[in-house]
């Protein structure tokens, strides 16, 4: 096909010690749907901010319809055509998703007042032609996730882009919202815009590209049409293994049986708008998988067991000790840590460095006056900096400067070095690539074996399935199911997630 | 507190041109002769007028640091020396009027602190509040007017004596100053206040006390405040309740923005803050003290000369105006 929308071509990158892109080509062609994919580091997210204007590359060149373009900012990108939405949405919450559509360009009387009634007609014939549903002149704060990606999508294609990449669109969606913003993809893909996919599903991968490109270590390792390229190849490729080498490694995780002293007991403990009243019983030496869709309950009831959120009723105790007046403080010195879904705003302090970050709940729990001696601050996050095998240049480098995989091992080593005897991790692969996954899991299943009991969320049912010992369904708020043992697998798990009979489809 | 170096060279650079600047037209200004028993000069005078400013400039980086502000310590100031000099005037020791006047601001503080860390007021209405009704209990504890100290008042030592030469603001100034780089050296207090302002969830999820910390900010911003305010009362003799610490909020506020803090919280550096409060007072200095062939900048210049050079100081350290510059040269090239 000659009709090629995008072409860079031997793009370079360097930033100080690092080669972020060592002459990298890339083509997307209009109507086609083509997934960047790679391990955290690869490149990808380098490549992308070249794209939209974000970063100027040190050498190569980036053709648009076959015209040489110097984008400067992502705003002289988004009038040549190229837009750009990210995982974190750059839409203003409190204004209406009619506002958010057309911020910037509303229509105008002659005397410059905005004519609120023209604004809200156009945006809902914006939101019609994408195919969805929505009123317009609610806030988006009061949208789902979704539905506010989708806006986003909608207000970039109403600016006239042809080029669209979208980052990480669904890490935060569930099935049925992914399965629409799919549909939204491939009705721009019919009308001739070119998408970037960048995901971390391999699922998603295969189910809407048209074609795959691979980026490791700064190169580009491979561009194929998704039909001709096996996953296992895939896989191989992103990881730099050969494919045998990788079927073996996924088979390795095995669980065991399970069942020591009683570590966390939640009686009758509820929430009101946020979690309806559950009991649980977490052991030591086991894995409780909590599965269930996006806004379900997982995350509120490890906010609740953390003491985040004050529950309205019930009981917690955690190593014998009756929690009152519940707080993050009283559970870490009871022996809980959080590892938090949303690491960016929960977890990481940005411009702090790497060391501060991994030690910030020790110092916590130590109280300003004792300090910690540098020479031991240094020591330890070393230690951890090894056993994680965190990938930074120096301890002192701010934390906001890491992929999301090593941040993800911040937060990791920040708890593992409060020796908790209880660990809640609430989505801790997600955003992060398949290499650094697997060391999460193996480093889940190696702390179980020590002892610990462990809750872990996660929306993808197959890794729940691999690494727990136990998995309690969620569905619409409340605890639906438990499953044990062998009776632990992706079909059981989604059965009762959709629930009885009728098989609700709620979102 | 972390990347000390770097930061500091503006705020270094800009002291410099204006020492400089005033060396040239008074070679005197680096003299420093010792009358009865008391260092005099230019530099010694700057220092001694700045004191109040580099007080409260303490403060308000460890309020700015937790990404707050502190607008009422102006006011405070001026409760403090209302308070010590209603005390005295009613016949009270120089011990109670002093821990009174204390007392005053860290209550001060703590008020602050609670409708900001408890209540969760924004930092910049709660304390609005105070900047009004602050004044206004001053005017109500002064019954609107000037109290007079007694000129023989032991308290007065506060605003003239010496130690060793040096006057004695200079030394709580700086040993405030001192007291407080150790403590953000040696203990986690500088990284919490950090973390706090920083990522205030992420600090709650790692185990900070959030609110303690809070609270303690504005408590000590409270403190310093009214010891700031014991200066000025102890300076004139007098506790004036309308002037006193007047728009001093302002100029604290632009000390630590000189000093290279964020103003949204999450990076302080109190050298910084030090180095920022000094600046303001020697543009003050160097204004009243410049004389152009016989005649002096007039006074209603004033404020508008110190405005510019600090507009043009947070402008070539603003990283905006920096990434601008480099563009110029690339879209000429």
């Amino acid at each position: 096909m000659a009709d090629a929308l995008v072409e860079m071509r031997e793009i370079v990158k360097t930033y100080p010690g690092v080669v972020a892109l060592d002459a990298v080509d890339f083509t997307l062609r209009a109507g086609e749907i083509h997934a960047l994919v790679g391990e955290n580091g690869a490149g990808k997210s380098t490549l992308i901010r070249i794209l939209t204007g974000a970063e100027r590359p040190d050498r190569g060149r980036l053709l648009l319809n076959g015209r040489e373009i110097h984008a400067r900012s992502p705003a002289e990108a988004q009038r040549l055509g190229v837009a750009a939405v990210y995982q974190e949405i750059n839409l203003a919450p409190d204004l209406s998703i009619a506002e958010n559509l057309l911020l910037g360009r509303e229509p105008r009387s002659r005397f410059g007042w905005i004519q609120w009634g023209e604004m809200r007609r156009r945006a809902r014939q914006i939101v019609r032609s994408m195919g969805l549903e929505a009123d317009v002149s609610a806030p988006l704060r009061d949208c789902s996730i979704a539905l506010r990606q989708m806006i986003a999508v909608a207000r970039a294609v109403d600016q006239r882009a042809r080029v669209l990449v979208l980052d990480e669109p669904t890490s935060s969606l569930d099935a049925a919202e992914t399965g629409r913003l799919f549909d939204l993809m491939r009705r721009l893909r019919a009308a001739g815009l070119g998408i970037v996919f960048i995901t971390h599903f391999l699922e998603q991968v295969y189910a809407v590209s048209d074609r795959i490109t691979v980026l490791r270590g700064g190169r580009c390792v491979g561009s194929h049409a998704a039909r001709d390229l096996p996953r296992l190849a895939l896989v191989s490729a992103m990881l730099g293994k050969a494919a045998s080498a990788v079927a073996a490694e996924r088979a390795s995780t095995r669980r065991a049986d399970c069942g020591g002293a009683a570590r966390l007991v939640a009686k009758r403990v509820f929430r009101r708008r946020s979690i309806q009243p559950f009991d649980l019983t977490l052991r030591a030496g086991e894995v409780v998988g909590l599965a269930g869709l996006l806004g379900s309950g997982r995350t509120e009831m490890a906010r609740l067991l953390f003491g985040v959120e004050t529950r309205d009723g019930g009981t917690i105790s955690i190593n014998g000790a009756a929690m009152h007046r519940h707080s993050p403080r009283r559970s870490i010195r009871a022996g809980v840590a959080l590892a938090p879904e949303d690491r960016r705003a929960a977890g990481l302090v940005p411009r702090l460095s790497v060391r501060d970050n991994i030690l910030l709940a020790l110092h916590a729990s130590r109280g300003w006056l004792r300090r910690l001696p540098r020479r031991d601050q240094v020591a330890l996050a070393e230690q951890f900096v090894r056993s994680l095998s965190i990938a930074t240049p120096d301890l002192r480098r701010p934390v906001a400067q890491l992929s999301g995989g090593n941040q993800q091992k911040v937060i990791l080593a920040r708890w593992l070095l409060m020796e908790p005897t209880i660990l809640l991790l609430d989505e801790p692969t997600r955003g992060i690539d398949i290499g650094a996954k697997e060391q999460v899991e193996s480093l889940v299943a190696d702390l179980r074996v020590r002892g610990m009991a462990i809750v872990f969320i996660s929306g993808e049912l197959e890794e729940v399935v691999r690494v727990s010992s136990r998995v309690v369904v969620l569905r619409d708020r409340a605890v639906v199911g438990e499953l044990e043992g062998a009776a632990i697998t992706a079909g059981s798990i989604m059965e009762r997630i959709a629930g009885p009979a009728e098989g609700g489809g709620h979102a | 507190m972390r990347e000390i170096g770097r930061h500091l060279l503006w705020p270094l650079a800009a002291l410099a041109i204006l020492l400089a600047f005033n060396a040239l037209r008074d070679p005197a200004f680096f003299h420093l002769r010792l009358v009865e028993g008391r260092l005099t000069g230019a530099m010694i005078d700057i220092l001694n007028q700045g004191a109040p400013v580099l007080l409260l400039a303490l403060g308000m980086t460890l309020v700015i640091g937790t990404g707050g502000i502190d607008l009422s310590v102006g006011a405070v100031m001026a409760v403090a020396g209302a308070v010590a000099a209603d005390l005295l005037h009613s016949g009270a020791s120089t011990a109670t009027a002093l821990a009174a006047a204390v007392g005053a601001g860290l209550a001060a503080g703590l008020w602050n602190g609670s409708l900001i860390a408890l209540v969760g007021l924004s930092p910049i209405v709660a304390t609005l509040i105070l900047m009004v009704a602050g004044r206004g209990i001053a005017q109500l504890v002064s019954n609107g007017e000037i109290i007079d100290i007694a000129p023989d008042a032991a308290i007065l030592a506060i605003g003239r004596g010496t130690v060793l030469g040096l006057p004695f603001p200079v030394l709580i100034a700086l040993g405030a100053a001192a007291a407080l780089a150790g403590v953000a050296r040696l203990t986690s207090l500088g990284l919490f206040i950090e973390c706090v302002g920083g990522n205030e969830q992420a600090s709650r999820y790692a185990g900070l006390a959030v609110r303690s910390i809070r609270l303690a900010a504005y408590a000590l911003m409270g403190v310093l405040a009214a010891i700031a305010g014991l200066i000025d009362a102890a300076d004139i003799a007098a506790a004036d309740a309308n002037n006193c610490g007047l728009y001093l909020e302002l100029d604290s506020i632009l000390a630590v923005v000189i000093g290279g803090a964020a103003l949204t919280g999450g990076r302080f550096s109190i050298a910084g803050s030090l180095l920022g409060a000094i600046i303001i007072q020697t543009i003050s200095t160097s204004i009243l003290r410049a004389d152009f062939g016989g005649r002096s900048v007039p006074v209603e210049l004033n404020l508008i000369i110190k405005a510019t050079f600090v507009l043009a100081l947070c402008l070539v350290q603003s990283s905006e105006w920096r990434r601008w510059r480099p563009l110029r040269r690339s879209a000429a090239a």
